[in-house]
């Protein structure tokens, strides 16, 4: 039977990082008290209980800026709405400088059991340059003091490409991120997204060129894949039974809802997404839509999704394109691009490194 | 009107050098125009020739004109094309002429265009008068010009009129040196019609409208006409002349009048310039002396960008020819370029005209391969082909000799230059025949060329070299064997045939490394590896290779938005669309394009 993931998208920032185009205000306390009524109401709306709800992601912004008592509130309504399995993934993304042990300790009881850390990078000048709040240490101090509090799951986000780094620095944050209690690493190569203070030629013209970033990049898998953490999709990477089952959801074409301003959802067969506007969302008894997709994961949806994933493209969902594909996989296995079992393609890292190009060609 | 009072007269002038001007300011004085009513140089009426400020298409304009000695007068106006590749056109226009006003700027002086179409009026006995331009210019020196005139045409020019046709000084001195200077017409009523066809272009109304120099008898509405080297017969509809913005039907025109009529002709193939009409129920004895067909010298294969407007380019073409029977076209395949067609132009320039109103008339884009000229290969059979693309060059082990086309060039330049021309036609396997001092500063260089050598890019390079001021100007002189080869272009180990030459053993190194460096410029790295290589026969003589790219975009689906994963994915496809795609490689335009020009 299909199941079900809830993502809820909160818009709060102590500071925007430089990097960052996710929709992000201000936090303010009243406004934040506000916006979880308005998650309430939509949970309401949007209840569903035929089907198991098995995962639930705090996305953001900074979704740590709400209090237990806020995460406490959402999550019984969503406990209320919806029909969730014993076993199920909630995660709350969290930034090392808006939590201490404490309030660590009562989020672990709101029922959240999976973190995902933002620690970006272990060298404070890198941080700085990220527009980071925190420092390296505060970081590696809020991840023990989450293992401390119960989490067993966490997760850390990393930064990858960034200017000057050597083989030397990345191999540091890497050890020094992987020597803790850690189960899962996203790895993200930094992008200069179009509005945001890295838009522009002096960040663009500081960053290594592609070639380098390539090296890099290849450099990152082989490290942590040295340390345990597998490569599950392009950017991630965890211990055996601990990748993201939220985050593989998208990569499947499963259904999730997500509740929030910006928050993008896939749906009985259709995708939607909530403006960017925050007081358009705490004003509106239930959330405005738009329909970006009347009729997704057709193939190339799906097989482009698919082949994010380590697991890969199996052919034998794509009866009517698996002669076609067939034909190229010669010419992607002589260049190191890809890996075919006869049921299963799969990229390998450096045909990650050139998804885009590697799964045009597949594809069209 | 009797012929005493007529004057038939053409405007031989360089680019710039302000033909359209003057005719702009003779249309005005001669009131056949209001000023108001005036557009800014009437006489050449396409935007590619405004813009290059080159006229393309000849015309004529009837004028009246008063004259100092109370006489009215009736002058014919003949616009001639200043440009090399329509000098047969050139000489046709001159055929119907007397006399011709040569514009020379008072700057300047005599350029290489200018001079080779005053030898040409001479040649047609055409009695030159000629006139000093530009005399408002600071730089003007009309004295020295007038005297290069008389050195180096051998016309008196001491009393050529100074004018200025922009600020409209001196014209009527002009105007006066028309009617006094160049003879009346001759020519006999009373005998079978003999007409000359000097220029020809399709209205959608009327059908073919030909201009004619009526040289003896008389065509009047209702006539049969015989147009005699194709033997098409027609009825007259109408026969006039034009003035400054219409045609004139008055029924009919006799000896040593200029005009038009029209017959209902449905083709331009069928109205050759330099034809003659005669009367189908009372013809002449024998055609005039002059015609013959012009033959394309330079040909390419365009192709459409998006193979879907193969349609839309035959219209194109067709349409084109209608006024442009000197435009040939056939249908080709290209595996690179898919379907298109082999063109025929009369040289480089009728080249860019056509290929520039494709685009812009037409709304097409458009990949041209590099011009080639038409190769003479003798078989060991004996059997001679005339090879005019490189694709169907034969096995050289079938080849007995190869010849190529070369023509006789006359560089006009100032004489700091020489040394720099001396030095490009040596690069392009130029024979120097000699030099000639027009005066103290002022040279003309005579070569041989192979015209393969001058068809990608010479003009554009003797242009840079000299800082814009040498002129230049060629006619076809004959084949001469040569050493030739075919250059083959590889991608990925696969032949691009668009992307073969044909070219002299001595130039195929060079040209090749050059070739394989801009393609390797011009194709982006991707997915695959890729190899350049070129190649004569078997032999690979240069290479290069496109590595393979490290890594696309990455772009995110966090927080399940995928939208700008699938927006990057939809643009690729379109991407894919300015692409060719060679086996796994893929060819934007700019790669075809960026190996026509070389050199800059």
């Amino acid at each position: 039977m299909d199941t079900l993931g809830i993502y809820i998208h909160v818009p709060f920032c102590v500071k925007k990082c430089s990097y960052c185009d996710f929709y992000s205000v201000s936090y303010e306390k009243d406004v934040s008290e506000k916006y979880v009524d308005a998650v309430i109401r939509n949970l309401r709306y949007y209840s569903d209980k035929k089907r198991i709800t098995d995962t639930v992601y705090f996305g953001g912004g900074t979704p740590s800026l709400l209090s237990a008592r806020q995460i406490k509130l959402i999550l019984d309504e969503i406990n209320n709405s919806f029909n969730l399995s014993a076993d199920t993934e909630i995660t709350l993304e969290t930034n090392p400088n808006t939590v201490d042990f404490e309030k660590l300790c009562e989020l672990r009881k709101t029922g959240i059991n999976r973190l995902s850390v933002g620690v970006q990078s272990m060298i404070d000048s890198e941080l700085a340059f990220l527009g980071r709040i925190q420092t390296a240490e505060r970081a590696e101090k809020t991840v023990y003091e989450a293992y401390k509090a119960g989490f067993e799951n966490i997760s850390c986000d990393v930064m990858i490409a960034l200017p000057e780094q050597s083989a030397e620095s990345l191999q540091y944050t890497l050890d020094r991120v992987t020597d803790m209690p850690i189960k899962h690493v996203s790895a993200y190569i930094l992008k200069t997204e179009q509005g945001t203070p890295f838009d522009c030629d002096e960040i663009k013209n500081s960053l290594p060129d592609d070639d380098t970033v390539a090296e890099i990049y290849l450099e990152m898998v082989r490290i942590l894949e040295s340390k345990g953490f597998e490569q599950y999709e392009v950017s991630n990477f965890a211990e055996k039974g601990f990748e993201s089952r939220h985050n593989c959801r998208y990569w499947k074409c499963y259904d999730y809802i997500g509740i929030g301003p910006s928050a993008h959802s896939c749906n009985n067969g259709k995708r939607f997404a909530v403006g960017r506007n925050l007081h358009g969302f705490i004003d509106s008894d239930i959330q405005k839509i738009e329909i970006t997709d009347e009729n997704p994961c057709g193939f190339e949806e799906y097989a482009m999704l698919r082949l994010r994933l380590k697991e890969g493209l199996d052919l034998e969902s794509v009866p009517e394109q698996r002669d076609m594909i067939i034909k190229k996989i010669p010419a992607l296995i002589k260049s190191g691009y890809i890996n075919y079992d006869g049921k299963y393609i799969s990229l390998t890292p450096k045909g990650f490194l050139m998804s885009n190009a590697v799964i045009e060609y597949l594809i069209f | 009107m009797a012929n005493e009072k007529i004057r038939n007269f053409c405007i031989i002038a360089h680019i710039d050098h302000g033909k359209s001007t003057l005719a702009d300011r003779i249309l005005e004085k001669t009131e056949t125009v209001a000023i108001r009513d005036m557009e800014e140089q009437l006489l050449d009426n396409m935007d590619i020739e405004r813009e290059r400020g080159i006229t393309i298409k000849a015309r004529a304009v009837r004028l009246k004109y008063k004259a100092q000695d109370g006489e009215d007068y009736i002058f014919n106006l003949i616009d001639t094309p200043g440009h090399v590749d329509f000098n047969y056109e050139v000489s046709r226009s001159l055929a119907a002429c007397e006399g011709a006003i040569l514009v020379v700027d008072a700057s300047q002086g005599i350029e290489a265009q200018t001079l080779a179409n005053t030898y040409l009026a001479i040649e047609h006995d055409l009695e030159v008068v000629p006139v000093v331009n530009k005399i408002d210019l600071p730089s003007a020196d009309p004295e020295r010009v007038c005297s290069e005139v008389e050195n180096v045409i051998g016309i008196p020019a001491m009393d050529a009129p100074r004018i200025s046709a922009k600020m409209g000084t001196n014209i009527e001195e002009v105007l006066e040196k028309i009617v006094t200077d160049i003879p009346a017409p001759k020519g006999d009523t009373e005998k079978p019609l003999k007409a000359l066809i000097f220029d020809s272009y399709y209205d959608s109304y009327k059908g073919v409208i030909i201009y004619v120099r009526i040289k003896e008898g008389r065509v009047k509405v209702g006539d049969n006409i015989r147009l005699m080297a194709t033997g098409a017969v027609f009825n007259v509809v109408e026969a006039g002349f034009m003035d400054a913005s219409n045609l004139v039907n008055k029924g009919s025109l006799e000896a040593g009048e200029v005009g038009y009529i029209s017959a209902s002709i449905k083709s331009i193939g069928d109205t050759r310039v330099g034809d003659t009409v005669t009367n189908n129920d009372n013809p002449c004895d024998e055609a005039l002396d002059g015609y013959r067909k012009v033959n394309p010298m330079v040909f390419s294969g365009i192709y459409p960008s998006d193979g879907a407007k193969y349609g839309d380019l035959r219209e194109a073409l067709e349409k084109l020819q209608l006024n442009d029977a000197s435009l040939s076209f056939e249908p080709e395949t290209s595996v690179a370029l898919g379907f298109g067609f082999r063109c025929g132009f009369l040289g480089l320039l009728h080249m860019e005209i056509i290929q520039e109103r494709l685009e812009r008339e037409y709304n097409l884009d458009l990949i041209t391969t590099a011009p080639s000229v038409i190769y003479k290969v003798t078989l060991t059979s004996g059997e001679v082909q005339y090879i005019d693309n490189p694709t169907n060059y034969p096995d050289p082990a079938l080849i007995q000799t190869a010849e190529e086309p070369m023509v006789k060039a006359d560089i006009l330049t100032p004489s700091e230059f020489v040394g720099n021309i001396m030095e490009l036609c040596q690069d392009r396997r130029g024979i120097f025949k000699d030099m000639q001092y027009l005066d103290d500063t002022r040279v003309n260089l005579h070569y041989e060329l192979p015209l393969n050598e001058i068809v990608y890019d010479f003009f554009d390079v003797l242009k840079s070299r000299t800082r814009g001021y040498a002129s230049f100007d060629y006619e076809m002189l004959g084949y001469v064997p040569s050493k030739l080869v075919k250059l083959d272009i590889l991608l990925n180990g696969d032949i691009v045939d668009a992307l073969s030459f044909i070219i002299h053993t001595d130039k195929a190194y060079g040209r090749a490394r050059k070739i394989a460096e801009k393609l390797k410029e011009n194709i982006p790295r991707q997915l695959f590896e890729v190899p350049i290589q070129a190649a004569i026969g078997g032999k690979v003589i240069a290479r290069e290779t496109v590595k393979a790219m490290r890594k696309d975009v990455l772009a995110k689906c966090y927080g399940g938005d995928i939208t700008r994963k699938k927006k990057l994915l939809e643009k690729q496809k379109e991407g894919k669309k300015r692409m060719r795609q060679l086996g796994t490689v893929e060819v934007p335009q700019e790669a075809f394009m960026s190996v026509l020009k070389l050199d800059s």
